[in-house]
């Protein structure tokens, strides 16, 4: 047994330490908004906060996060109103959406830690997720948004 | 002869007659049935296509799969605005398959087109009998009343829908008579098309509350990860080790699927208590197969048989078979010719497939995304030697679709070890897995003539292409017959049936039988028009260089509206000269003529999608900077300019069409695999590199405005940007490049050519 916690909560899951958190977050815990894409990280569908640091949990075992702080999409914040997610509603970002709680947990990350980044600092921190609906456009608008640095793109 | 789109015939749905019903909740609106059309004492069978509650909540039934298109929104706004809605609350409801729906397909980018007539006929008699019912409420003759945002008024006098359907009779039977005199709304009257909106899918793609085919879970699933045979059909599994994967706790046993349908041949699947254990147990069971010659081919032999085939005049379906192209090419004063190449491509959407399956109640259900259910429900029924009607398909949201979803063969897989172990089976491939599993776009060769005659002027034109086809490996029925006789896949030569006035015409479709017998060809956003408008475009300018003329100009010069390039009614409207309208429209914004840096070049390229019954007519300007040592392009700004007739969802319209370019250019420049051994050798991000953040170009989109029926959107633009790219290529530095992706070192090698 391993225990974590995720979202604020305590879990003792039965996983092998290897298993991939991903797969302990979905079929374990039973939280479905992370993705699967890749499975080698480099699609960043599966991005998850670990102690406030973006992180993608298809390639982090199990054992690696035992007494860490999993902060997954359902967790960002508690009505779904995270700055982050409120932008991405305003830019109207999602296409298919598969790849935007990564892209979320990704943008979140960056704008902790830089608030008011510039269009390279988003390029640098958003290059590793990857949105095949190719919503770049308004991801970047979004993360601005979010950010406070500019206007939205819908009445 | 020209393909038409299959548009599900709105007047055949008319000929059925409307049905307005009370139902325990409220009213329900649709057309008649089968039963009640033949005059058959059935029943209320409509083909529901909404309904609205005593609290006057308006619920629209949507058949479409969400991909990312927002198709719900778009759909439900049609129905809204013409019964004079709340928008507030009018509510989507995605549906399940289910026989009565009809043809259930989301592609081609026909969702809007084809809703657009039978939806807004649908809101057209609700509102109606709605003022008809409030008129008699109010007590006032219907003349006096007005619907407006889900009540009808009457002076200052009004009464809300939910209140008409609690005390009204709204029961009706609509002529097809009465149908066609419902007056549709004229465009000044519109209140929900074309208006800003949000998407009501976007919030549930923001919080994890979205629920994909992924996501499905019943209790008591086994989890299955497949092996993926060496080839695509000829694999015959031999003996199957799984010795090394009995110590992978949780590991229950690998099944060899016996499947009836052959859609799923030479699987083995991997059955576990969790995908954890499922997928590293399938990594340590060796399986042997037995190949065939599919397992010698490669990305070579493709293009080899490709071009083998297009050297014979007589192979193939004359789609456009004109007379006297030979005779216009002998008597020509000059002639251009030019062969082009394009790569096999991956979907690579970003939700590896996967389904859940189970049966329940008599009844197999199937959980998955899926774009194509009536493609996929005969499958299974084969596969599972059981009748369609105890099959269901069950909706949820798509990772991304781009045509991937059209092929249903994903949930054969699920459904057959379901069937093995009796027991619901949730199958997940992997990434790598996916790939391997892909129908990838087909790679192609193509040879394009043109003939020139006295002062320049343009004689002749032949258009060849060799391809996979994948409407020949899965919906041969949707094959119509060329003018020789052959049957052919209108997907994969549409777009070289153009709208450019060229004299004596011919466009021949070539299968690549060694494309089809090694692997199973896909259908990938826009299908044919991702090569064919490549070498078209690419010609174009090429023939215009070779006549001394200016690209633009030569284009336009072609683009007369003559002929059968005027264009009918109703989508159609206009025809070339809406090309041309959006082809100069571009040119300006984008600076075309004016002077530019050195190693930096214009380049234009127009497409009218696909098929030439729903044209959707879209230009581009790709300006690029060329690196002369290294040959790497750099994409600085894309312009396109879109003519889709009636903007329904302007913000989505708009997405479509960012996504849909930068699609463009990732094949473009970023793109493409290989066949090697009778299998793709790029399989995950390592190697297959599509577009991310740091490539996206300034990019600028603009619709024509127009009033004409709306067309499709998900795919045009993605066929403008590469031969635009192209041609900016040729301006920046002289390097012509033929072969998609255009790769750094063709660059350089045309930069010396």
């Amino acid at each position: 047994m391993t225990t974590l916690r995720i979202n604020g909560r305590e879990v003792s899951v039965a996983g092998p330490d290897d298993a991939p958190l991903l797969w302990v977050i979905r079929d374990e815990v039973g939280l479905k908004g992370t993705k699967f894409g890749c499975g080698i990280g480099q699609c960043g569908a599966c991005t998850v906060h670990i102690d406030g640091k973006a992180v993608r949990s298809c390639i982090t075992p199990l054992k690696a996060v035992a007494g860490k702080a999993v902060t997954t999409i359902e967790g960002l914040d508690p009505a779904g109103a995270h700055p982050v997610q409120k932008a991405w509603i305003e830019a109207q970002a999602p296409q298919c959406g598969y790849c935007q709680s990564g892209q979320i947990m990704q943008a979140a990350a960056l704008l902790q830690a830089n608030p008011h980044p510039s269009d390279a600092d988003i390029n640098a921190g958003m290059n590793g997720n990857l949105c095949r609906c190719m919503a770049y456009v308004r991801i970047k608008a979004a993360i601005k948004l979010a950010a406070g640095q500019a206007k939205g793109v819908h009445a | 002869m020209t393909f038409a789109a299959p548009n599900p015939d709105p007047a055949a749905l008319s000929r059925r007659g409307f049905l307005i019903a009370a139902t325990s909740a409220g009213v329900a609106m649709g057309f008649a049935g089968e039963a009640a059309a033949a005059g058959a004492p059935a029943g209320f069978e409509p083909t529901i296509w909404y309904d609205i509650g005593r609290d006057g909540v308006v619920t629209v039934n949507v058949i479409r799969a969400e991909l990312g298109q927002h198709v719900g929104t778009a759909i439900a706004r049609i129905v809204a605005d013409e019964l004079e809605a709340d928008w507030s609350k009018v509510r989507i409801k995605t549906v399940d398959s289910d026989p009565k729906w009809g043809l259930m397909v989301t592609g081609g980018s026909w969702s809007v087109w084809q809703s657009y007539p039978i939806y807004s006929q649908a809101g057209a008699a609700g509102r109606m009998a709605l003022i008809e019912e409030g008129a008699k409420l109010l007590k006032v003759a219907p003349g006096a009343c007005a619907a407006r945002n889900g009540a009808v008024h009457a002076g200052k006098a009004s009464i809300s829908y939910g209140e008409i359907v609690t005390r009204g009779n709204l029961s009706r039977k609509l002529s097809p008579e009465d149908l066609a005199k419902l007056p549709i709304k004229p465009a000044a009257e519109r209140r929900l098309i074309g208006k800003a909106t949000r998407a009501r899918d976007i919030p549930g793609k923001t919080n994890g509350q979205g629920v994909y085919g992924l996501d499905a879970q019943v209790p008591g699933m086994v989890y299955a990860r497949p092996k993926i045979p060496p080839t695509r059909y000829d694999s015959v599994v031999t003996a199957i080790d799984d010795s090394a994967a009995k110590a992978v706790p949780g590991y229950q046993k690998s099944v060899a699927l016996t499947d009836p349908s052959g859609t799923v041949p030479g699987w083995v699947v991997v059955l576990a208590d969790s995908f954890i254990a499922a997928n590293k147990a399938a990594d340590l069971v060796k399986v042997t197969w037995k190949t065939g010659p599919a397992a010698q081919v490669s990305e070579a032999d493709l293009q080899r048989r490709a071009a083998e085939l297009i050297a014979d005049p007589k192979v193939g379906a004359l789609v456009v078979g004109d007379p006297g192209v030979d005779e216009a090419f002998a008597a020509a004063k000059s002639k251009v010719e030019a062969t082009y190449t394009t790569s096999t491509a991956l979907h690579f959407q970003m939700e590896p497939v996967n389904a859940l399956a189970f049966e329940k109640d008599g009844v197999f259900e199937i959980h998955t995304g899926n774009q194509w259910q009536s493609l996929a429900l005969p499958w299974l029924a084969k596969a599972l030697d059981r009748p369609e009607t105890s099959i269901v398909m069950r909706s949820y949201l798509l990772g991304g679709g781009f045509g991937r979803r059209l092929n249903g063969d994903y949930a054969v897989g699920a459904a057959l070890a379901a069937k093995a172990i009796g027991k619901p089976v949730k199958l997940v491939l992997t990434r790598a897995d996916d790939s391997r599993f892909d129908s990838p776009r087909s790679p192609s060769v193509q040879t394009v003539r043109m003939a020139f005659g006295e002062g320049g002027r343009v004689t002749a034109m032949e258009h060849t292409a060799a391809a996979g086809w994948p409407t020949l490996a899965m919906a041969p029925f949707f094959m119509p017959k060329a003018t020789n006789g052959v049957a052919y896949d209108p997907f994969s030569i549409s777009g070289a049936d153009h709208w450019y006035t060229v004299g004596a015409q011919r466009v021949r479709a070539v299968n690549n039988d060694l494309a089809n017998t090694t692997f199973r060809p896909g259908w990938l956003r826009s299908v044919g028009p991702g090569w064919t408008n490549w070498a078209l475009e690419s010609f174009m300018d090429e023939a215009a260089h070779s006549a001394g003329a200016d690209p633009l100009a030569f284009r336009l010069k072609l683009l007369d509206a003559a002929g059968r390039n005027a264009g009918s009614g109703p989508t159609a409207v206009g025809g070339a000269r809406r090309q041309a309208a959006v082809l100069s429209r571009v040119a300006a914004k984008a600076g075309w003529g004016k002077p530019l840096p050195p190693n930096t070049g214009l380049g234009l390229a127009t497409t009218f999608g696909q098929e030439r019954d729903m044209p959707t007519w879209v230009a581009c300007a790709a300006r690029v900077r060329v690196d002369p040592a290294t040959g790497v392009v750099k994409v600085e700004k894309l312009d396109l300019v879109v003519d889709c007739g009636t903007v329904v969802h302007p913000d989505g319209a708009l997405a479509q069409v960012q996504g849909a370019s930068l699609w463009g250019m990732s094949l473009a420049l970023f793109e493409g695999t290989t066949f090697k051994d009778g299998q793709v050798r790029e399989t995950n991000l390592g190697a297959y590199t599509p577009l991310r953040m740091t490539d996206v170009p300034d990019l600028d989109v603009e619709f024509m405005p127009s009033t004409e029926p709306p067309v499709g959107l998900g795919e045009p633009a993605t066929t403008v940007v590469g031969p635009a790219i192209g041609n900016a290529i040729f301006n920046a530095c002289g390097a012509r490049v033929r072969d998609l992706p255009i790769r750094p070192a063709a660059v350089l090698k045309a930069m010396k050519a």
